[in-house]
């Protein structure tokens, strides 16, 4: 490997150290929320919108918008991070947890091991059942108490902050527990398959 | 949408990058052309990660958009200083020919056009959001190829318009090709060109009728990327047609 060169007159413009604990490597803290999309921001009408819990091609369970948001809420305060570089802290989510959604079908135990979310616009990821459970993913309904705009993934995207942050999906519309990892959207473009922010996962290989 | 790649089976590693030139661009753009021995090559489009490392040892990392075509043997970054930010005043500032620092890449595999993809070619950018589509021009450009293409470019003035020697030049060269500015803030007196940003109407004038089933790609600050996709699907182009990039903030804070 070579030697890395150093930038002279280069330096740290980062204010907020005390972020060191909190920020991944390779990442920056922004105040903004940045939006990325791989095409238009597909406007589904919470009227319209339905979500459903799927096991291969038979269905576990489907809510409208009304049904869902009936189910238990939960709301968090989480840091995330994209893959693009920038980490945004203390953002409030809420919606109802991966374990919520297994309870309200009758599931005391995932079905498959692996999970692939589908939503508007045919974006996929694919996420292992080992990080939604346990309260580590939600599909969530609310941003900072308000409802998520659509080019930040509303009516309902996934959360799953502990990964880089295109796992979290957008317009996400089902769930589908599969018996075999299969690659998503950004996964199959080389991206990494699991996305680890902490060991900075960014692309295939990393 | 979805069409995929094959996924890369090894790893991307750092590289040494040197600037051989520096292209100044506008007042607050410029391009680095960058010698990367070993480089693996690219597809129009795709960008690369980039770090710097500071003296002592702190490092920083962002992502650019390659603005040179695959044939070109330096790859270029145009870069636009962004107030208080902290890599772009480094790079549009201080940086020197000679000087070095590390990429990765090249990364992304869906906002990428080349010659072997057929039909009607129609690019729409603001600002700096014109590199990766620059490097699309460019790659046809190269190869000569004769499908039809339209640029749709709004820039706040002539001034702010990147590559425009280079586009008119382009433009005058390729009946194929057309090349329309939108001036958003400040226009040259006798400026006869559109004046204002890029809404429905705008779209429906200077455009490929979605009949035509153009490759389409939008690339410029939130803001416009959103307004534009949507009037695209609003006027008939099938969703999975328009492939997207977006930078800045979103204006968004609840």
């Amino acid at each position: 490997m070579n030697e890395t060169p150093i930038s002279r007159g280069f330096r740290s413009r980062r204010q907020e150290q005390d972020a060191k604990n909190r920020l991944p490597p390779g990442q920056y803290v922004t105040r903004d929320f940045p939006v990325l999309s791989a095409g238009p921001t597909p406007q589904t009408k919470v009227e319209d919108w339905t979500f459903a819990l799927q096991l291969g091609a038979s269905r576990l369970g489907k809510w409208n918008w009304a049904e869902f948001d009936a189910l238990p809420q939960t709301t968090i305060k989480t840091d995330i991070h994209c893959v693009t570089k920038w980490s945004k802290f203390d953002t409030a989510w809420q919606g109802v947890t991966f374990d919520d959604l297994l309870s309200a079908v009758g599931l005391t135990e995932p079905a498959e091991p692996y999970i692939m979310a589908h939503c508007d616009g045919g974006y996929t990821t694919n996420i292992p059942v080992e990080d939604l459970i346990d309260g580590k993913g939600m599909v969530v309904t609310r941003y900072e108490g308000l409802p998520i705009p659509p080019a930040h993934g509303g009516p309902a995207r996934l959360l799953v902050p502990h990964l880089y942050f295109w796992k979290s999906a957008k317009w996400v519309r089902s769930l589908r527990f599969m018996e075999q990892d299969e690659r998503g959207f950004w996964e199959s473009l080389g991206y990494h398959n699991y996305g680890d922010p902490w060991k900075e996962q960014r692309y295939d290989g990393d | 949408m979805i069409e995929t790649a094959a996924a890369p089976t090894r790893r991307l590693e750092w590289q040494v990058a040197e600037v051989r030139e520096i292209v100044v661009e506008t007042f607050r753009v410029k391009s680095l052309l960058l010698h990367v021995p070993g480089w693996q090559g690219h597809l129009p489009g795709q960008h690369v990660d980039i770090r710097l490392t500071a003296e002592d040892g702190y490092q920083a990392q962002r992502s650019y958009s390659i603005a040179s075509p695959p044939e070109d043997e330096l790859l270029s970054l145009t870069v636009e200083k962004v107030d208080n930010g902290e890599v772009s005043p480094y790079l549009v500032g201080d940086i020197r020919a000679g000087d070095q620092f590390e990429l990765r890449g090249p990364i992304g595999g869906y906002f990428v056009w080349t010659v072997a993809m057929r039909g009607p070619l129609w690019l729409i950018a603001g600002g700096s959001g014109i590199a990766p589509l620059m490097a699309m021009l460019r790659h046809r450009s190269r190869r000569k190829v004769r499908n039809p293409a339209l640029l749709l470019y709004s820039s706040r003035s002539l001034e702010d318009v990147i590559y425009r020697e280079e586009l008119d030049a382009m433009a005058r060269r390729d009946p194929d090709l057309r090349v329309i500015n939108t001036l958003t803030r400040k226009q040259p007196e006798g400026w006869k060109g559109y004046r204002r940003r890029i809404d429905k109407g705008l779209l429906a004038e200077a455009c490929f009728p979605s009949e035509r089933n153009p490759n389409i790609f939008v690339c410029g600050p939130t803001s416009l990327v959103e307004a534009a996709s949507g009037f695209l699907v609003e006027l008939g182009h099938e969703p999975r047609t328009i492939k997207t990039e977006r930078f800045g903030p979103s204006g968004w804070a609840p």
